[in-house]
């Protein structure tokens, strides 16, 4: 069963979505080009709520473990007792994505990122918090959709950073 | 099972969905007893946040009782009555452990879509878009509760369905509000809305020692509630100068707090009310932030302005000479309730917050789309629309 309140207006304010995006990337855009001349160390880091001295290397969580000979790992402490800072980084040093690539998780660090964050959980949680399958009711097929399930499943990698 | 699910922009619908299953050891299932719609439903409802597929089912503020849990949870067992905030928390990171729980930073599993827009990603939200988290909602006969220990709460005897619903947001959002602001004994508090939010947020004020409490809203009904279950003073205004009229209850200073309780879809009497339509509709701007003017502008020299209302993007025509000058301080949050509600559910048992006058209509799944409709148009003095899923 289907109610429609007001229909009017609902292709301009679906629109709305894709400008908000827009001016998303207009704004870092006027910050300079999409990597702007910044290359990177190729480190990539999250913020773990645990002692570096509680945070093994060499029995790493399964995430980055999976990840085996191709990442290398460090961990510092993080400034003002926030814990530490667990980076990993690919060994075979790919250029860092355009800021765009980064944001949809298409860039060559994606599954890295995914596997940082997925690590921070197994270490301050215990396990990695799943959402899927999760109840929803007929899906219509539209472009909005197909765009907004395209950019959900990659949104576990994709990133600022 | 049944749920009510988000189908287009001002399209609800009523569907059978799958039952949510446990899928994290911190996980329970809770068969829900009521479940509210809230007024930051109307953004998704109005495409204002475009991150909703068809089928998504609704609802963030609810109570229930436990039916299953999961392996790691040691706080609930099977038949407890609780309450759920609406935010998805770990209480493992650093941003839980400061008490910032809304900050999480493992409770959003679609963390690359809200780092898009603002940056660092923020914990989730049940029944709040994919942007949020795409967590199901809780229009519906059963939710599952991820980090169940740290998200659910045991509702004391005396405490009814209907006053335990509004301590899952509308209550603990107020108290962020208040409370993140600062509020000190013997300021005068100023909040623009008088819904849910804006009278829990008054309440918290009152009870944080705020000398003197103003509601501000056009709803002859709403400002009866915030006197009455409240006991705040009230300023319609459409029918008040309101800047004015705070500029004379405080002795020319202005509000020492001002607390923005609207939203992106603020509305005023005033000719930027026209513009910012205008703007918002060609989607020059995403939200307006009429209310958000008002109160930093009526705000007292050196005072806070808090935006409780939600806000999901850009605005125009912000006053931040105004902010600068007048050495305001601006803050904002999504709700931090995990650290307030253990509090208010106390409140509420020594009847000190009451909130069951703002269920108004208490209905049936299947008025999924009358309710929403009520609860948009303000229909019959709708405050809430409440589902009721066992019927």
């Amino acid at each position: 069963m289907t109610g429609t309140v007001v229909r009017a207006g609902s292709a301009a304010a679906l629109a709305g979505g894709a400008v908000l995006l827009v001016r998303a990337a207009r704004a870092r855009a006027a910050r300079g080009p999409v990597t702007g001349g910044w290359t990177g160390s190729g480190w990539l880091a999250v913020t773990v709520l645990r002692e570096p001295a509680e945070i093994d290397t060499g029995r790493l969580p399964a995430p980055l473990a999976e990840l085996g000979d191709r990442v290398e790992v460090r961990v510092r402490p993080a400034a003002g007792g926030k814990g530490s800072e667990l980076a990993a980084r690919l060994r075979d040093r790919p250029s860092p994505g355009s800021a765009p690539s980064r944001l949809v998780g298409r860039d060559p660090e994606a599954d890295l990122r995914s596997a940082l964050r997925r690590a921070k959980q197994v270490i301050e949680v215990g396990e990695v918090l799943a959402v899927d399958p999760a109840p929803h009711g007929r899906r219509t097929a539209t472009p909005w959709g197909a765009l907004l399930e395209a950019w959900t499943r990659a949104a576990p990698a994709g990133g600022v950073r | 099972m049944k749920a009510v699910t988000w189908r287009g922009v001002n399209e609800i619908g009523v569907e059978d969905v799958p039952e949510p299953t446990i899928l994290n050891d911190h996980d329970l299932i809770l068969e829900v007893g009521l479940s509210a719609t809230c007024g930051s439903d109307l953004h998704l409802l109005g495409g204002y946040i475009p991150a909703m597929r068809a089928g998504d089912v609704l609802g963030h503020e609810f109570m229930g009782t436990v039916v299953e849990v999961g392996r790691a949870v040691t706080k609930h067992r099977v038949g407890d009555r609780v309450v759920v905030v609406s935010f998805t928390s770990c209480g493992q990171c650093w941003y839980c452990r400061q008490g910032l729980w809304s900050l999480c930073d493992n409770g959003n599993p679609n963390p690359g879509i809200t780092e898009a827009l603002w940056g660092p990603s923020i914990g989730g939200c049940y029944g709040y878009s994919h942007a949020m988290g795409g967590w199901a909602g809780s229009h519906a006969r059963y939710i599952r509760v991820p980090y169940a220990d740290q998200g659910a709460f045991a509702i004391p005897d005396g405490v009814s369905d209907e006053r335990a619903l509004f301590a899952s947001d509308a209550a603990p959002t107020g108290w962020t509000g208040a409370h993140q602001a600062g509020v000190q004994p013997g300021d005068v508090v100023a909040v623009w809305g008088s819904g849910g939010v804006g009278q829990m947020a008054a309440r918290a004020a009152m009870l944080m020692g705020a000398e003197r409490v103003v509601v501000i809203d056009r709803y002859d009904n709403r400002l009866d509630q915030a006197r009455t279950y409240v006991g705040a003073e009230t300023l319609d205004y459409e029918q008040t100068d309101v800047t004015a009229a705070l500029r004379e209850m405080t002795g020319g200073r202005g509000p020492d707090v001002c607390i923005e309780a609207v939203g992106m879809e603020a509305h005023s009497p005033g000719p930027q009310y026209a513009y910012d339509q205008l703007k918002q509709q060609l989607r020059l701007q995403t939200d307006r932030p009429t209310a958000v003017r008002d109160a930093i502008y009526a705000c007292r020299k050196g005072g806070t302005v808090f935006t409780l209302g939600v806000f999901a993007g850009v605005v125009d025509t912000f006053p931040l000479g105004a902010v600068m000058n007048k050495a305001l301080t601006l803050r904002g949050a999504q709700q931090h309730g995990h650290r307030y509600i253990p509090e208010i559910l106390e409140r509420m048992s020594r009847d000190e917050v009451v909130t069951e006058h703002l269920a108004t209509h208490v209905m049936s799944l299947d008025d999924g789309p009358k309710g929403y409709r009520m609860f948009k148009e303000k229909e019959d003095g709708c405050v809430r629309a409440v589902f009721r899923p066992g019927g």
